[in-house]
């Protein structure tokens, strides 16, 4: 029989598969999807949609996109984001950098983290940003073709820049000018996540892998090759590989990757399209190799010794969670006072040293290196030169694009 | 050995033992069911009144949807994903029949020949349900990786070479194929099927037994000829409570699948939330929902059980 030991895999496993449900950009639970999705057909289904009229244009919004600004009123903010996004000191209940945002300014944030996905949040705020209404939230995070849909729907508010200085001057030149928000006009970068190649070297043997080419073709592989079911992820690694950029690519590049992927689906080298689960899967060595985000790498490789990551030569993906203001929030202005307070290099640098993402303010580095030093020489927390070069963004899609494309990948998943 | 219980109920109907209750009361069965009705209308109802409406619409994102009796759809969405409905309807009458082998003889036992550990083990079956589903199919993974002791156990034995060879597995690995998504369904569901059958099998009886014994029966023909016909109503509705939520699972095939195992479940959840087609997605719940009806409809009439449990 092989060798196993439970005692050691276990404790990583544990923790592998505690990140895996709790944290994370895509994790996916059952109660969530259910809630999500129950939650959408309800909502929608009680607003009297009952004779069977359908479901109104998204882009209409009654009565404009601002509601009256009740900021100097009410002292507060309510920020939504994802689950473990946010410093958290030693008890476990308190968010440093959040605190210090309310001792200077007055203004209490009420922080909730209920984003556990992209595609369940959209589909839970949906009917009332359709039907023009508040959802109750001042300043939500999201990935940047959601947050790119949002703007498209008209359903996210100008900021103001007379009330972000900060952001405004040290915004990384990288970010500054996404193709679906130009000049940042509604929106601010909260983190950057980058999509590199992760693997298990006890999994691995001695395969040499240097690029997703060796991820689809290296017999020695088969069966144990992970992909991501972020479509934008996946396929944009795959254009990269293929010499193409995912910022500039045609619908028949896009072809192209898919049959590049399907003919590896097909011959079983790739073992399944997971979300956060895939961690799971690399610590217990299942995947030997697969795609992944640098911040779930960055945790896993503190976890277990035999997992490491690789930027291959032909470059890597990078997305942005970005912050937002819905349509008729009501305390605009303290949200965007907090948005300029994520901009100093202090505030960043702390949030920073305690999740593992690419810290979009520039001169944040001698801030970080006087909390952690590591940190500040991680180039996948601050992106040096070589690093940056290498980014590459996945162009925005239009909704007709995004249907179709989105349609191809379900297909190539299996549904 | 069998043990006498207490006389089993009179089989006559009770006679009528009060009067008709007075007029004042007439409305009260209304007003108890009042509370039911209306968590039926607001959560099955009208969202069912909703989802049928999608499902004959088109339109976008952007310019809204419009009933437009777009027919076609399920016609399109069924030419599209048949080979996910006939694979939910495989793997679930396989996780029902694997339900139904292991579950029978574990509710005899615990029915007939548990005596006093009768409470442990009826504990023991239902524990799993205080952890969350999601954990329990994650831990599947742990059980089932490749370099596991499972299986590496049934890589020595064989065994794979035997279900690589009926394609329920790939290669020298249990996880990522159907075997693994079938085995997390029969796990997930297993409670489902005890527990009616455990119900069914504890009201039979005991003197039945005798009394076949008495006429010469051998066990064999003891459970053939009076237990299993006496357990039908408890089969009916195990095979019910499984088959029913395995078809529409999608988190087994999700967790311990791959591309080639994705469920009908699987592809509802993908159209309705990541590619936005609400219509076909709408539709596809309609067909599961009309194929289940219809096999359960077929299935109830030819046991010719209609009370259940």
């Amino acid at each position: 029989m092989e060798q196993y030991e439970p005692d050691r895999l276990s404790a990583v496993q544990r923790a592998a598969m505690r990140r895996s449900f709790k944290n994370g950009r895509a994790s996916l639970t059952r109660r969530s999807l259910l809630r999500a999705s129950a939650g959408g057909a309800l909502a929608a289904g009680g607003l009297g949609t009952l004779s069977a009229c359908g479901i109104p244009a998204a882009g209409q919004t009654q009565g404009g996109v601002s509601a009256e600004d009740h900021s100097v009123k009410e002292k507060t903010v309510n920020f939504s984001n994802w689950t473990e996004y946010m410093d958290v000191d030693d008890s476990g209940k308190h968010h440093p950098t959040l605190d210090r945002f309310a001792q200077r300014t007055g203004i209490k944030v009420k922080y909730s983290e209920d984003i556990n996905d992209n595609n369940e949040f959209f589909g839970k705020i949906k009917p009332q940003l359709a039907a023009g209404q508040d959802t109750g939230r001042d300043l939500i995070v999201l990935t940047d073709w959601l947050a790119a849909r949002l703007i498209r729907l008209g359903w996210v508010q100008k900021l103001d820049p007379s009330n972000l200085p900060h952001a405004y001057t040290n915004l990384s030149a990288q970010f500054r000018s996404p193709d679906w928000d130009p000049g940042r006009a509604y929106s601010y970068v909260w983190q950057g996540i980058s999509t590199v190649i992760a693997y298990n070297k006890k999994a691995l043997d001695g395969v040499e892998v240097k690029s997703v080419s060796d991820l689809l073709d290296n017999p020695k592989l088969k069966g144990r090759v992970g992909f991501l079911s972020e479509m934008r992820d996946s396929i944009g690694m795959t254009l990269l590989d293929m010499g193409k950029d995912p910022a500039d690519f045609t619908a028949d590049d896009y072809d192209a990757a898919i049959a590049r992927l399907q003919k590896a689906v097909d011959k079983g080298q790739i073992r399944r399209f997971t979300g956060n689960d895939y961690t799971s899967d690399l610590t217990s060595g299942d995947f030997a190799a697969c795609v992944a985000w640098a911040g779930d790498v960055v945790q896993l490789k503190a976890d277990s010794p035999d997992i490491d990551f690789l930027i291959p030569d032909s470059g890597y993906v990078t997305s942005t969670d970005n912050l937002l203001i819905p349509n008729k929030a009501r305390h605009k202005t303290n949200a965007e006072r907090l948005i300029d307070y994520y901009y100093e290099p202090k505030a960043a640098a702390e949030l920073a040293a305690y999740i593992n993402y690419v810290c979009p303010v520039d001169g944040v580095k001698t801030e970080l290196a006087k909390i952690d030093e590591d940190a500040a020489n991680n180039p996948l927390i601050i992106p040096d030169k070589a690093m940056a070069a290498k980014s590459h963004a996945f162009r925005s899609l239009s909704s007709k694009e995004e249907t179709e494309f989105e349609a191809k990948f379900a297909k190539l998943t299996g549904a | 050995m069998s043990t006498l219980t207490e006389a089993p109920p009179p089989l006559a109907p009770q006679a009528p033992a009060s009067k008709p209750p007075k007029r004042r009361g007439r409305f009260t069965p209304y007003w108890l069911l009042l509370p039911g009705i209306l968590w039926l209308v607001v959560f099955f109802a009208l969202p069912m009144i909703y989802q049928a409406s999608t499902s004959v619409q088109t339109g976008s994102l952007e310019q809204g949807y419009k009933v437009t009796w777009h027919f076609a759809t399920y016609w399109e969405a069924l030419s599209a994903y048949w080979p996910q409905f006939v694979r939910s309807v495989l793997y679930a009458g396989t996780a029902t029949i694997l339900c139904l082998l292991l579950g029978y003889p574990l509710a005899y036992l615990i029915a007939f020949r548990a005596g006093r550990w009768k409470n442990l083990i009826m504990i023991l079956v239902i524990a799993p349900f205080f952890t969350s589903f999601l954990i329990r199919t994650l831990a599947w993974k742990t059980i089932l990786a490749d370099g596991g002791p499972v299986v590496g156990a049934l890589n020595t034995l064989h065994v794979l070479d035997v279900t690589n060879w009926l394609g329920m597995t790939a290669g020298d690995r249990v996880l990522a194929t159907p075997l693994a998504v079938v085995c997390g369904l029969t796990y997930n569901f297993l409670p489902f099927m005890i527990l009616p059958l455990y119900t069914s099998l504890e009201r039979i009886d005991g003197r039945l037994h005798e009394a076949a014994g008495d006429l010469y029966a051998r066990p064999w023909t003891t459970f053939r000829r009076v237990t299993f016909p006496l357990s039908m109503p408890g089969v009916v509705s195990g095979t019910l409570l499984t088959f029913i939520p395995a078809a529409g699972d999608y988190v087994n095939a999700d967790l311990l699948g791959s591309t080639d195992t994705r469920m009908v479940g699987n592809v509802i959840q993908t159209q309705f939330l990541r590619v936005l087609d609400y219509p076909t997605a709408a539709a596809l719940s309609f067909i599961l929902m009309a194929a289940i009806l219809l096999m359960v409809t077929v299935y109830i009439r030819r046991s010719g059980t209609e009370d259940l449990v």
